[in-house]
This record gives C-alpha cells, sequence and structure tokens, in this order.
C-alpha cells in the first residue's frame, strides 16, 4: 500500500499557530492579571512586568494568529481540501460552537433571572434592595425607545445577511450578496454605537449593585459578539469582493450567518427578559 | 515510539522532534502528549497530597509551619500553624486533579488516541484545533502553578479557598493568585470545549463506512457522551467565575449580598456545571473498563444497547441533580426532595453498568492480567464509593455527614479509585499499543497490589473519621480521630510508593520490554479496530478506510 490517502477527509501538515496561540494566550491573561493586581514581579523580584503591555503583546499576538490560521483555512478551502464530507464536519463544529456560547450566555441569564425573580431582602441582609426588581433607588431604560430601535436594527440587519445569503444561494447575484452584506455589517455597527450611547446614559452603575452587574455583564457580551459577528461579516465581504464564494461552497459565509442569527437570539431574550420584563 | 516506521512499514517518519511534537496535527501523537503532561501535573498533585497526609499523621501541627516548611518532625513548641499553606495545598490539589489531571489523561490523552482509531477515522475532524486544546491545557497548567506561587491571601503565596472557589471567601482571597487561578480554569475550559467540539464532530462525522452509531465501541461512545457534557457544561461554569474574577476586580456585586447579589447563586452555578464534570471525570473510565473487561473475560460485552443507553443516561440526569451537594444552604424541603430523588435515579443506569461487566465476566474465562486486575479494582472500589454515594443522596443524612471525612472518602473513591484506576486500566492495556513495548506483568501486578492496598488504606478510615465527625480541609484535629488518621497516611504513603515505582515500571518497559510484533498482544475479544493494525501504529492510521468486516464482529446485542 503506498501511502496516499485514500479517502476524502482532511489531514493537515504540522502547525505552529496553536502552540504560537497559547503562547500569547497565555502572555495576554497573565498581562491581564498583572494589570489588575497594579504591578508584578516575577522571579524573585528581579523583573517587573507592565500589565497593560503584556496584555496588549498577548491580545495582538492572538489577533495575529487567529489571522494567520484563518487565512491557512480559506487557502485549504480554495486548493480543495475541503471536501463535502470536511464541510459537513466544519458545519457541526461550527454549531457545536454556537450551543457552547450559549450556555455561556445560560449562566448571565441564570444570575438575572435568580436575582429577579428571588431578589434578596433585608432578612437575607441585603439592604442594597428591598425584596424588589428591580431594586430600589434604581432607575432602568425605558424598552419602547432606544432598546426597541436597536431590536428593529439587530433584526433588520439578520434580514440583510439573510438576503446576502438567499442571493448567493439560490441567486448567484453578486451585486446583492455585497449589497446584504453591507447594510447588515452598517446596522451592525449602528446597533454597537446605540448601546454605547445608552451605556454612557445609564442611571446606574456597573459596580456597586446587582441590576447594573447584571445589566451591563450580560449586555456587554452580548455587545462583544455583536462587534464579533461584525467583524466576521466584513471578513465575509472582503471574501465576497475576491470572489471566494460560491453557491456550494460558502462555508465561512453560512458561518458568519449561524453566528450572527445567534446574537440576533441572544439579543431577543435581553431584550424581552431583561429590558421589558426587569425593567 | 520514534521508531514506528520500522514496524513492516516503508515509510519513512521525516519529522524533526519539534515538528513531531510542538507542531502536531497527529492525533496520536497528541494523545501521548496529554497523558505525559497529565502524568507529571499529577505527579504535582500528589506530591501535594503525601505532604498533607505527613501533617495530619500525628494531632498537633509539626510539618507546615509559619516558621517555614519542614520535612522532618519539628516539635510542637517550636512551630506555629500556617493554616493559609494547608489551604493552599487543599485547593491546588483540587484544581489540578480535577482540571489538569483526569480529565487530560482520559479524555485528552485516550480520547485522543483511542477514539478516531475504534472508529477507523484516519485522525480528528480538526487536527490542527485538537493541537491548540492541547497547548491552551498547557497554558493553563502553567497558570495554575504560576497561581500556588504568586502572592495570595493573607500575606503569603497561593489562594486557599477550595476548589470550588466559593465566594465570599474567594472574592475577599487577596493577591492576584486567585486571578491567575480564575484564568487557569477559564484556559482549560476552553481546551476542554474545544477538545468536545473535535471528539463529537469526529464521531458523527468519521466513523467507518457501515459503522452506524449502535455499532460504535463502548469507549467511543461514552467520550461522545462526555463531550456533550464538557461542551454543555464548561461554558456555564466559565460564566460563574467570570462573575467572581469582575466582583474581584471591578466592584460588580453578582455574590455580594451589600450590593444585592447572592453568594449562594455562586453554588448553584458552579454545581451545575461540576455535577457533570464528575460525569466527564468518570465516563471514559467506563469505556476503558468495559473493553478491558471483555478482553480478559474472554467473552463479547454484556448487554451493548443497555451499556449505551446507561452512558446517556448518566450523561442526562447528571445535568438535573446538582444541588445535592449544598443540601445545607437553606432550600426548601420540596427543592431537597427532588435532588434527592433524581440523585437515587441515576443509581439506576449505573447499576446497570456494573451488572453488566459482571455478567461479562460470568461464565468467562477470566484472566488475571494487570489491565483486568485494575478493572477489578475499579469495579470494587467504584461499587463502595457509588453506595455512599447514594448514602450522601440523602437529605437528611447529609445534615449529618455534609463537609466530612465520609464526604472525602465517597469522592476519593469514586475519583481517586474509579477514575484513576481506570486511567491505570487503560494505561496497562493499551501500553503495548501505543508504544510496541510489553510491560512487565510482575511489576505491573506489584504496582497494582500496591496502589490497591495504599489507597484502600488511605481512604476507607476516612468512612469512620467522617462518621465521628471530622470535618474536612482543616490542618490539625483533636486526639480522638489520631488512630485513623495515623493509618490514613500511611496509606497514603504507600499509595506514593506505588506512583513512584509506576513510573519506574514505565521507564523499564520502555527500555527493556519485550517488543510486541503482533497487532493483538491479547486475544481475540479485543475486536475493535486499534488492534488491527500494527503496535505502535504509523504515523498514518487508515489511509484506505477499514472494512466492515474489519470491525463487525456480529456479536448478538
Amino acid at each position: 500500500m503506498a501511502h496516499a490517502k485514500n479517502h476524502d477527509y482532511h489531514i493537515l501538515n504540522p502547525s505552529i499557530w496553536p502552540l504560537l496561540g497559547a503562547v500569547f494566550g497565555f502572555a495576554m491573561l497573565f498581562g491581564a492579571v498583572a494589570w489588575m493586581s497594579g504591578e508584578m514581579t516575577i522571579l524573585f523580584e528581579a523583573i517587573t512586568l507592565s500589565g497593560p503591555w503584556l496584555f496588549l503583546i498577548g491580545f495582538v499576538g492572538v489577533l495575529y494568529v487567529m489571522f494567520g490560521w484563518w487565512s491557512e483555512t480559506v487557502v485549504e478551502n480554495k486548493v480543495g481540501d475541503h471536501t463535502p464530507v470536511v464541510l459537513i464536519g466544519l458545519r457541526y463544529g461550527f454549531i457545536l460552537f454556537i450551543m457552547s456560547e450559549v450556555m455561556f450566555f445560560f449562566a448571565w441569564f441564570w444570575s438575572f433571572f435568580k436575582h429577579a425573580m428571588y431578589p434578596m431582602d433585608p432578612a437575607g441582609n441585603s439592604p442594597a434592595v428591598d425584596g424588589v426588581w428591580p431594586p430600589a433607588g434604581i432607575e432602568t431604560f425605558d424598552p419602547w425607545h432606544l432598546p426597541l430601535i436597536n431590536t428593529l436594527i439587530l433584526l433588520c440587519s439578520g434580514a440583510a445577511a439573510t438576503w446576502a445569503h438567499h442571493a448567493l444561494v439560490h441567486e448567484d447575484n453578486r451585486r446583492d450578496v455585497k449589497n446584504g452584506l453591507i447594510i447588515a455589517i452598517l446596522l451592525g455597527m449602528i446597533f454597537t454605537v446605540f448601546q454605547a450611547y445608552e451605556y454612557s446614559h445609564a442611571a446606574f452603575g456597573f459596580s456597586g449593585n446587582i441590576y447594573g452587574a447584571n445589566f451591563f455583564m450580560a449586555t456587554g457580551f452580548h455587545g462583544f459578539h455583536v462587534v464579533v459577528g461584525t467583524i466576521f461579516l466584513f471578513i465575509c465581504l472582503m471574501r465576497v469582493l475576491r470572489g471566494h464564494f460560491t453557491a456550494d461552497n460558502h462555508l465561512g459565509f453560512e458561518a458568519a450567518a449561524w453566528y450572527w442569527h445567534f446574537v440576533d437570539v441572544v439579543w431577543l431574550f435581553l431584550f424581552c427578559a431583561v429590558y421589558i420584563w426587569g425593567g | 515510539m520514534a521508531d514506528a516506521a520500522i514496524h513492516g512499514h516503508e515509510h519513512e517518519d521525516n519529522r524533526g522532534f519539534f515538528t513531531r511534537w510542538f507542531m502536531s496535527t497527529n492525533h496520536k501523537d497528541i494523545g501521548i502528549l496529554y497523558l505525559v503532561v497529565s502524568a507529571l501535573v499529577g505527579f504535582i498533585s500528589v506530591a501535594f497530597t503525601v505532604y498533607m497526609r505527613l501533617e495530619l499523621m500525628e494531632p498537633g501541627v509539626q510539618y507546615m509551619c509559619m516558621e517555614g516548611m519542614r520535612f522532618t518532625a519539628a516539635a510542637i513548641a517550636d512551630c506555629t500553624p500556617n493554616g493559609h499553606l494547608w489551604n493552599v495545598l487543599i485547593t491546588g490539589h483540587g484544581i489540578l486533579m480535577m482540571f489538569f489531571v483526569v480529565i487530560p489523561a482520559l479524555f485528552g490523552g485516550f480520547g485522543n488516541y483511542f477514539m478516531p482509531l475504534q472508529i477507523g477515522a484516519p485522525d480528528m475532524a480538526f487536527p490542527r484545533m485538537n493541537n491548540l486544546s492541547f497547548w491552551m491545557y498547557v497554558a493553563g497548567t502553567t497558570l495554575a502553578v504560576c497561581s500556588v506561587l504568586s502572592p495570595g491571601g493573607n500575606g503569603q503565596l497561593g489562594s486557599g479557598v477550595g476548589w470550588v472557589l466559593y465566594p465570599p471567601l474567594s472574592v475577599n482571597e487577596a493577591g492576584m493568585s486567585m486571578d491567575l487561578a480564575i484564568f487557569a480554569v477559564h484556559v482549560s475550559g476552553a481546551s476542554s470545549i474545544l477538545g468536545a467540539i473535535n471528539m463529537i464532530t469526529t464521531f458523527l462525522n468519521m466513523r467507518a463506512p457501515g459503522m452506524t452509531l449502535f455499532k460504535v465501541p463502548l469507549f467511543s461512545w461514552s467520550i461522545f457522551v462526555t463531550s456533550w457534557l464538557i461542551l454543555l457544561s464548561l461554558p456555564v461554569l466559565a460564566g460563574a467565575i467570570t462573575m467572581l474574577l469582575t466582583d474581584r476586580n471591578f466592584g460588580t456585586t453578582f455574590f455580594d449580598p451589600a450590593g444585592g447579589g447572592d453568594p449562594i447563586l455562586y453554588q448553584h452555578i458552579l454545581w451545575f456545571f461540576g455535577h457533570p464534570e464528575v460525569y466527564i471525570v468518570i465516563l471514559p473510565g467506563f469505556g476503558i473498563i468495559s473493553h478491558v473487561i471483555a478482553t480478559f473475560a474472554r467473552k463479547p460485552i454484556f448487554g451493548y444497547l443497555p451499556m449505551v443507553w446507561a452512558l446517556i443516561a448518566i450523561g442526562a440526569l447528571g445535568f438535573v441533580v446538582w444541588a445535592h451537594h449544598m443540601y445545607t444552604v437553606g432550600m426548601s424541603l420540596t427543592q431537597q426532595s427532588y435532588f434527592m430523588l433524581a440523585t437515587m435515579v441515576i443509581a439506576v443506569p449505573t447499576g446497570v453498568k456494573i451488572f453488566s461487566w459482571i455478567a461479562t465476566m460470568w461464565g468467562g474465562s477470566i484472566e488475571f492480567k494487570t489491565p483486568m486486575l485494575w478493572a477489578f479494582g475499579f469495579l470494587f472500589l467504584f461499587t463502595v464509593g457509588g453506595v455512599t454515594g447514594i448514602v450522601l443522596s440523602q437529605a437528611g443524612i447529609d445534615r449529618a455527614y455534609h463537609d466530612t471525612y465520609y464526604v472525602v472518602a465517597h469522592f476519593h473513591y469514586v475519583m481517586s479509585l474509579g477514575a484513576v484506576f481506570a486511567i491505570f486500566a487503560g494505561i496497562y492495556f493499551y501500553f503495548p499499543k501505543m508504544t510496541g513495548r510489553m510491560y512487565n506483568e510482575t511489576m505491573g501486578k506489584i504496582h497494582f497490589w500496591a496502589m490497591f492496598v495504599g489507597a484502600n488504606l488511605t481512604f476507607f478510615p476516612q468512612h469512620f473519621l467522617g462518621r465521628q465527625g471530622m470535618p474536612r480541609r482543616y490542618i490539625d484535629y483533636p486526639e480522638a480521630f489520631a488512630t485513623w488518621n495515623y493509618v490514613s497516611s500511611w496509606g497514603a504513603f504507600i499509595s506514593f510508593a506505588s506512583f513512584l515505582f509506576f513510573f519506574y515500571v514505565v521507564f523499564h518497559a520502555l527500555t527493556r520490554g519485550a517488543r510486541v510484533t503482533q497487532n493483538n498482544p491479547w486475544n481475540e475479544y479485543a475486536d475493535t479496530l486499534e488492534w488491527t493494525l500494527p503496535s505502535p501504529p504509523p504515523e498514518h492510521t487508515f489511509e484506505q478506510l477499514p472494512k466492515q468486516e474489519d470491525w463487525d464482529k456480529g456479536h448478538a446485542h
């Protein structure tokens, strides 16, 4: 048996990216700890570390690894390593990744619902709130103003992404793909700006009370996912401009669209639960 | 191992050392890396416990002194007890064992190496991401070790909050040590999640032609179910410890009642992860034991289908019983009743597994090779741990046993004596396959008996201590508990000696062990696909996908 591969699975060459990624990730987190704790000396106080710099180096390194790694993936796709069965696997992988993300938000919603349904009361030694939700003294946002507009913006953005998807798969209309993506990205950016505007006008703080903690961490992680999703769509736009996608091979696009819809759905839950019901 | 090419394969392995071990995209090499690193981390973690058992050997504090750590007993008068050091050691032991030893060894090591082989896949679905999992595990381990050695609470090094990281202790613990520990868990969690995504995709997408779901070998099934538990529970933990991180550093009040938060919330979220976690630890062990018992009883596994469904049932039930870890926090009676009932239900699928293993051996011609001894040990000890688990599941009885040594004995019987015995069963069972060399049978048996006696001597008396009311997590105890603590410490020393001996057994086997020339050194009941390959397998396996007659032996299910 000559050692030729006789199957459609993807056997990869050795790669330096995983090791680099872990090293930079370590530097980033170590730097973050040094940053949070003020100053850090290591090796028996021989070396003083600058937390922010170490964090930054690690962070840029991680971004570099992501770029290099996924560029390689794109090239592999172009040279035909992504056979139909490999594409199925990549889809499974991405869906599973989104499932794990859902479970991450599960924790934040758990904290929110616990505190909203069973707020601490004075008998629980909690002077800050008085057995009511939102806690006494907390002035929440009116869900029917900016949050509602933001909901519509995000849903429209999702619709635009779907339009682009449809144009790619069923119509082979590259102009519509491009326009749909541009609209989706712009709306995503507007959402982020509006969210930042809303944050800057919050009548409650991040620290010191449970309402702010729940609100900012849940919507903040969502906002982070919006930014990631926007970048993901932007990469897809760049790839569309270079003619990467075809009607049957557009995995990156599909993943971006799924991710974007996941972000949409999380927002709908946030909007209904945190803004309307718990506001 | 580096000589895979000589086993009848003209294919030359041209990879350099760095390329092979640092840039690997090969599931077998990554599996080996996982096993080696987890053995080293396991050694650190076990060394912690030996020092702790040394301290607990006699009443009074003789070793962990404010004046400095000692390795010979100090006079009580010369020693101011250093409780912080004690707390750091129990925390380090727990975190390392839970996140950095057992999961990497069973899931990362055996899962990586053998799951693709058993299902006839040429590699994992995402070979490069597989290596990212491994290196993130190394990064996480480094963060965890840094945590033990960096400034923490009480003006000393390390954090002494217990592996569960309960607030308010973990929020108030000073220094950066706690933050490093939190990030260590984040990173290892991300590593495991990526691993789980990889395993699930491989399992679903890359099975050999004709291998339908219910023809997949049990070990691969156990890895598949474990992957789901990891995928769905670890992100929740990531959320909980992120809350800890912001509570510590940015003034949020998730767990601080002064700001309307609730420390009990942390316990709920932690155990929502923590209970699936204990099944993550043990399920791959179940898988290994099934193959070992079938092989050395020379019978196909009894009740394959119920065995699979029991794995699935245990996995699913694992998500709905978490609060039995917290009966004493003041839950309503209804809640306690529910969690009690749900917990006891798990005994049913677990019983299905235990009795199926016994039924497999029934009427078989049993051969007591070393792996089988470990499997026997596992069966007996895991059953003991399971039975004390049923005792502890009673909310009423738990009032008396909560946070006593009874609990310590229970979870060490299921994990230290269950999961770890399964790991050793797997190592001896697969050693010839992975290395192409046979371990020394006598040495393996000595290792087993020393560990079996040592571990039982360590943990069995702890049931008595718990029943007498000795609380866990203390550096010192009254005279009344002296006898069984003394026995327990001797047990720990024997176990440690057996662990050291294990490293020698491996060294001996690698350098002097007899070469394994046949694909299957056991017998025809080791009938899964990994036994159709040379020992050790070449760099690339199944370049020609296996045919159904290679693996489908048509045992009646």
